[in-house]
């Protein structure tokens, strides 16, 4: 195998493995995000999953500026994830003057912000959509139809693997799982907040710093989060992981 | 949607100032005639555990379950509040006692059949939780269940003011969910070297007190255009009304 298909066949176990006892989901939705990033054609990614009410949340993203992104998506309810979301459907356009004329606030956005171009897919079990994968490139133009293929693939088994950890924690819970998730966020913000206060780091950098030390101390992003704030993990511990 | 239900709720706690009740019991009355429930509680929780303070219950067996926790360490409000998630425990003689060898007997001898803990957390800040308990068992339905996290958040506000009676005016408002208000948290904590909690509370007195939006000054914070700490460019004093 090559290391891509090593690391396609590699994201596919990591994203089925939702029934461990210490299942994050906002450690899973970061999996997916970055992975997106690594194994498609595209320069970032974003994770959007909608709660009880029918409202959106931005849950995971791979970089600060996708996470601005579908902020903005929310703030001005337009955009290709929302689309998505509302149609259930993949979503993109073929080129910027088509992204333009529908989407003229967030294509303007999407420019300042160094891209060229941005597509949806639905993360969607049957008849149920619980959220949308956005994919950012600075190139113009769609995901390649290999692509999208693997990307889709990727947002159904990882659909697959929330409904079944929603499923197995507490039967009907969408809301209760979803706080959970919210919770994990929240703290997320507050630590991004606490290292780059004390370290003067700015935020994209203190949340990379806070994944490279989860990722090679083999632990959850949450948990380092809550070691963050609780100062059982210090500054210069976080900086040795580099 | 979930906030708007949520400003709702300490709308009509905050009007509602006929009798002589605690906030607190104000919420737990509201949350009693809203669900299918026998009795709500509110109990303070700390890091290391149930505080063993019931700030409100609707009547004694109420009561009873959280100081019960508080006693035997064990439960799902402790549950609840350690994982950051709901217990919801529909039918205790099921699952209770083997769960919880004292807790659970003790409740089901009690006549409590099912109980829903509700963690009330902002991130890492721990305030409380809010214990719904009924006499027979069964599931809350997937509305019931929303309703029970909008008053959690509206109890979680409510816990988190009480802690603070300055800030007591700027209450009313439901807790920013914008990922640069929980941020700027961070950054004050370390800046007036306070708890999560406490610049929490700072932030939303420093809105209300220069009539800007709790987000506005957030992202000033997170920006750096402005510091609580008075040291840096564009202070607090500079932003003072």
């Amino acid at each position: 195998m090559t290391s891509r298909e090593q690391l396609i066949a590699t994201t596919f176990v990591d994203l089925a493995d939702t029934l461990v006892a210490d299942f994050d989901v906002i450690d899973f939705l970061h999996t997916l995000a970055t992975r997106s990033v690594e194994l498609l054609d595209a320069d970032a990614a974003g994770i959007m999953l909608a709660d009880q009410h029918g409202g959106l949340h931005v849950m995971a993203s791979s970089t600060e500026e996708a996470r601005l992104l579908e902020l903005y998506e929310l703030q001005n309810n337009e955009g290709p994830c929302l689309d998505c979301w509302r149609s259930g459907r993949p979503v993109a356009r073929a080129d910027l003057a088509e992204m333009r004329s529908t989407w003229p606030a967030f294509t303007q956005r999407l420019e300042d912000l160094g891209f060229h171009s941005a597509q949806a897919l639905p993360m969607r079990l049957r008849t149920q959509t619980i959220g949308a994968l956005n994919l950012f490139r600075a190139k113009p133009g769609r995901l390649s139809e290999a692509d999208l293929g693997i990307g889709q693939a990727m947002a159904d088994v990882a659909t697959v693997g929330l409904i079944q950890e929603r499923a197995i924690a507490a039967g009907e819970l969408l809301a209760t799982q979803l706080q959970t998730a919210l919770t994990s966020r929240v703290q997320l913000e507050q630590a991004k907040g606490v290292l780059s206060q004390r370290s003067g780091l700015p935020m994209g950098q203190a949340f990379q710093l806070m994944r490279d030390y989860a990722r090679s101390h083999n632990r959850l992003l949450s948990d380092v989060a809550a070691h963050i704030i609780d100062g059982s993990i210090s500054d210069d511990q976080l900086g040795r992981s580099r | 949607m979930h906030n708007a239900r949520v400003a709702e709720i300490l709308s009509a706690l905050t009007h509602d100032r006929a009798d002589a009740t605690s906030l607190p019991e104000r919420l737990c009355a509201a949350c009693l005639s809203a669900l299918p429930i026998t009795g709500v509680g509110v109990a303070l929780m700390t890091v290391d555990g149930p505080s063993g303070v019931v700030l409100a219950a609707t009547d004694g067996l109420a009561r009873q379950l959280e100081e019960l926790q508080f006693a035997l360490g064990e439960g799902p409000c402790v549950e609840a509040s350690d994982h950051g998630r709901p217990m919801l425990h529909s039918d205790l003689a099921v699952a209770g006692p083997a769960r919880w060898p004292r807790f659970g007997a003790a409740v089901i001898e009690a006549g409590v059949h099912a109980i829903f803990a509700f963690p009330l957390r902002v991130g890492a800040i721990r305030v409380g939780v809010l214990d719904l308990y009924r006499d027979t068992p069964g599931r809350l339905t997937t509305a019931e269940l929303a309703d029970a996290t909008a008053f959690a958040d509206a109890a979680t506000v409510v816990v988190l003011h009480l802690q603070d009676h300055h800030a007591f005016s700027a209450f009313a408002a439901p807790i920013d969910g914008r990922a640069e208000v929980h941020q700027a948290t961070g950054m004050i904590t370390i800046q007036l070297g306070i708890t999560l909690a406490e610049a929490l509370l700072r932030l939303r007195a420093h809105a209300y007190a220069t009539g800007r939006t709790v987000s506005a000054i957030a992202s000033d914070v997170v920006n750096r255009r402005m510091s609580f700490d008075g040291g840096e460019p564009g202070t607090m004093t500079q932003d003072r009304p």
